[in-house]
């Protein structure tokens, strides 16, 4: 249903406080990406980007929670 | 403007009255002979060209000869990594090697818009002069046209390429067979991502550059040294996809591509993975896919990677008889799945 | 790629796959409802690692396979006005209305532009002011906030060349209507993730409570799919339902505060037409009173039109779920990705595409 994808902060510009946005790297590629909801983050986290607007923050902690879990999962239970 | 004085240190410019290109310079007139001997006889010159006449007098070719032909429209004109120039003879040159042929002449048919740069058009005649010099071919004849104003991207180049077959090889799509393995050279996509980000409209900032070159180092050597060479194709329009199903269906042998060894570069990946584009289907201009058995693998690998064209040459596929006729991946999660061709253009998903 | 690539592991697929197996005691049907994680078991064809009693359904998740013909032919009328830049979705322009399609518009004359953002459509009205420029706006509520975003802008800047063709769906009602029909076989949901990115997962508790099924909100790559599949399983297999968060390190309870109320300003909730499913109540959007202006519909005035789909297309009963894409008698005769007679097939995340393009003959492939 959409298409979004993780990429990670590499500048932001406040300038025009009406549209906040961030250039957002995604493998060696950038793009801006309007950050409008997501008023606290930071350059080096990652966001998901979806038709040009930063849906979600990536929780890493919980990111590396999750595949840890998985990793370490038992196959005999 | 440092491209434009780097560029003037290699390359001068002819001197000629016009700034831009004039319908009369199409009109067969004084204008478009000061425009042959001026752009194409001064920057593109050699004894056969200059003698013009209608047409090109040729010595002649030992044995069978391949003979092929390409249009060349692209927008923009320039991008990185190379111009409509050097893209329509690298084009050329590889359509001939793929034919396991010798390059040798080129001709070249100009159709400019009324109001093209003379500078712009004297930088794509430099760049044509410096490929066809990499690729050891002549330009031999030519053609000149101009279209009005609103009615050309600027200039499409037509071509012709001759070249002589190597009678040691004989290189034909049907030939593939169970047992062969497919290699490629390179990294694939990145002259589809290079035009696309060129443009306006999808905004993308990547340094990925158009892979446009001529194959003919590395495949003269290629054909020289391993005989037995069963299919070659140049995966352009349509990309690896199409070449590798257009090969599956002729030979009907079934081909099996590996993802996890596909050479992909993160510019091409991260602009890819935004669009929803699969690089399998994304346009090369400086790519081979080589298919042969699997005993002479090890020694073509080795006689491409020692050229800068080939330096990430690598095996991505197996030709196999378990399904004819289809292409199927090995995913990177050891699933398989069938690779179809593509219907219509690829187009930016939101889902 | 971070935060890719580890979900695309296949030691963890692998493992999934057998925790899956070893869970599964009877036959589920567990339905994706997402086009997007369609495309990914395609693409990875997941299938091959489940277990035979787990069939997947192919639900209606696929926004420009759901867009009702009438507002293709509404963006196409649109497009053949003087002066207008119609602009929408890559994915939007091929798919067929009821006498053509955009792409086909385009070579006709029509000044028709693809764009990746709804933002880039403002950018174009800005620069274009002799233009009208009109988006053709689809998607669910994970696109949505995008446009709702695109007209504030619009708003605010003045431009008033700019204005919107809305034709948003929503997830929930559609979710509704499939578990209202007395036929319908679902067991499990897979939620998608990324509307739950903006919508939080309040909507689907009662849902599963009152149908008393899991649902389980799910990401888009292997791992990921792999994991919420294994989830449902998990609770089927005891007897439980309600909501599971498996896309945690994206989707957070209260989904994205500032996204949702943009769209309770923006639009309205309103019934809207499904193409190949027929009207649901509440699921589609339109402006809001304070954003109407920026209505294609009313600044155009676009007369409500009828169109249906060729009669022995069976996409109703596929985005239901009752058919498999490959049991319909015109999947891969007359209707091909080039030559659709429905929805499904017109946009490769539609569950008929998406088996064209990778599953046709997987007979072969085993």
């Amino acid at each position: 249903m959409c298409l979004a994808v993780p990429g990670k902060i590499v500048s932001i510009d406040r300038s025009n406080p009406d549209s906040p946005m961030a250039s957002v790297q995604f493998g060696a590629t950038t793009r801006d990406i309007s950050i409008q909801w997501l008023a606290d983050v930071k350059v080096g986290e990652y966001i998901l980007a979806h038709v040009g607007t930063a849906l979600s923050k990536v929780d890493e902690e919980d990111a590396l929670f999750t595949l840890n879990a998985l990793r370490e999962m038992g196959e005999i239970e | 403007m440092n491209a434009k004085s780097t560029y003037h240190l290699s390359c001068p410019i002819p001197k000629t009255e016009y700034e831009h290109i004039l319908m009369a310079h199409g009109g067969g007139g004084k204008l478009t002979r000061q425009l042959i001997e001026k752009m194409f006889y001064s920057g593109l010159g050699n004894p056969i060209l200059e003698k013009g006449h209608d047409g090109a007098f040729l010595p002649s070719i030992k044995g069978e000869i391949a003979f092929t032909t390409d249009s060349f429209v692209v927008d923009p004109v320039f991008f990185p990594g190379g111009d409509i120039g050097d893209l329509a003879v690298n084009g050329t040159v590889n359509d001939l090697l793929c034919c396991g042929a010798e390059p040798l002449y080129i001709s070249l048919a100009f159709i400019l818009e009324e109001g093209l740069l003379m500078e712009n058009l004297w930088k794509i005649v430099c760049s044509i002069k410096k490929a066809a010099d990499a690729a050891g071919v002549k330009i031999v004849t030519g053609d000149t046209k101009v279209v009005e104003r609103g009615k050309g991207d600027g200039i499409y180049i037509n071509t012709t390429g001759i070249g002589r077959i190597l009678p040691e090889q004989n290189i034909s799509p049907e030939n593939s067979c169970e047992g062969d393995v497919v290699i490629i050279n390179g990294h694939i996509g990145n002259h589809g991502i290079a035009i696309m980000s060129a443009r306006k409209g999808l905004k993308l900032n990547t340094h990925v550059k158009s892979d446009t070159q001529s194959l003919s180092g590395m495949m003269m050597d290629l054909f020289n040294k391993v005989p037995g060479i069963h299919v070659l194709r140049d995966p352009t329009r349509g990309g690896l996809a199409s070449s590798l199903n257009e090969i599956a269906q002729s030979s009907k042998s079934g081909i099996t591509l590996y993802e996890s060894s596909l050479p992909i570069n993160e510019g091409v990946r991260g602009a890819c993975e935004i669009m929803g584009f699969d690089p399998l289907y994304i346009a090369n201009e400086g790519k081979m896919v080589v298919i042969l058995p699997q005993e002479s693998a090890q020694k073509a690998l080795a006689i491409m990677r020692s050229h800068k064209e080939g330096t990430e040459s690598r095996i991505i596929g197996k030709v196999t008889s378990s399904h004819p006729g289809i292409l199927q991946m090995e995913t990177t999660i050891g699933t398989h799945r069938i690779v179809d061709m593509i219907s219509g253009e690829q187009l930016p998903r939101i889902c | 790629m971070k935060h890719i690539d580890e979900y695309r592991d296949r030691e963890l697929v692998e493992k999934l796959a057998r925790k899956i197996g070893k869970e599964v005691t009877r036959n589920w049907n567990i339905m994706e409802v997402c086009g997007g994680q369609t495309h990914a078991i395609m693409k990875y064809n997941l299938l091959q690692l489940l277990p035979p009693e787990i069939s997947l359904i192919h639900g209606p998740g696929c926004p420009v396979c759901v867009t009702p013909i009438e507002m293709i032919d509404h963006a196409i009328a649109l497009a053949r006005l003087d002066r207008v830049i119609l602009t929408s979705f890559g994915d939007m322009l091929r798919v067929p209305g009821s006498i053509s399609d955009l792409l086909t518009e385009k070579a006709r004359g029509g000044d028709i532009r693809m764009v990746y953002s709804p933002l880039d459509a403002v950018e174009l009205a800005a620069s274009n002011s002799e233009y009208e420029v009109i988006f053709f706006a689809v998607g669910f509520e994970t696109t949505a906030p995008a446009v709702a975003l695109a007209i504030q802008q619009a708003k605010k800047r003045n431009l008033n060349n700019f204005s919107v063709l809305v034709s948003h769906v929503l997830v929930p009602p559609a979710i509704e209507a499939l578990l209202s029909s007395a036929d319908h076989r679902i067991d499990a949901f897979l939620a998608a993730g990324h509307v739950c990115a903006i919508m939080g997962t309040h909507e689907y508790l009662p849902i599963a409570e009152k149908h008393r099924l899991p649902i389980v909100i799910t990401g888009f790559e292997p791992v990921d799919i792999l994991m919420g599949i294994f989830h449902a399983i998990e609770m089927l297999e005891q007897g439980r339902f309600g909501i599971k968060n498996s896309y945690s390190r994206i989707v957070k309870p209260e989904g994205n505060q500032k996204a949702q109320d943009l769209l309770k300003e923006v639009f309205v909730e309103e019934e809207r037409e499904w193409r190949g499913i027929g009207p649901i109540p509440l699921s589609g959007y339109i402006l809001s009173d304070g954003y109407s202006n920026f209505d294609a519909v009313k600044r155009y005035k676009l007369k409500k039109g009828i169109a249906a789909d060729y009669g022995s297309c069976m996409a109703g009963l596929v985005l239901t779920g009752r058919k498999r894409p490959s049991e319909c008698i015109n999947f891969g005769t007359t209707c091909i990705p080039e030559r659709p007679m429905g929805a499904p097939m017109v946009s490769s995340e539609g569950a008929c595409a998406a088996y064209y393009k990778y599953h046709r003959s997987s007979a072969n492939l085993q």
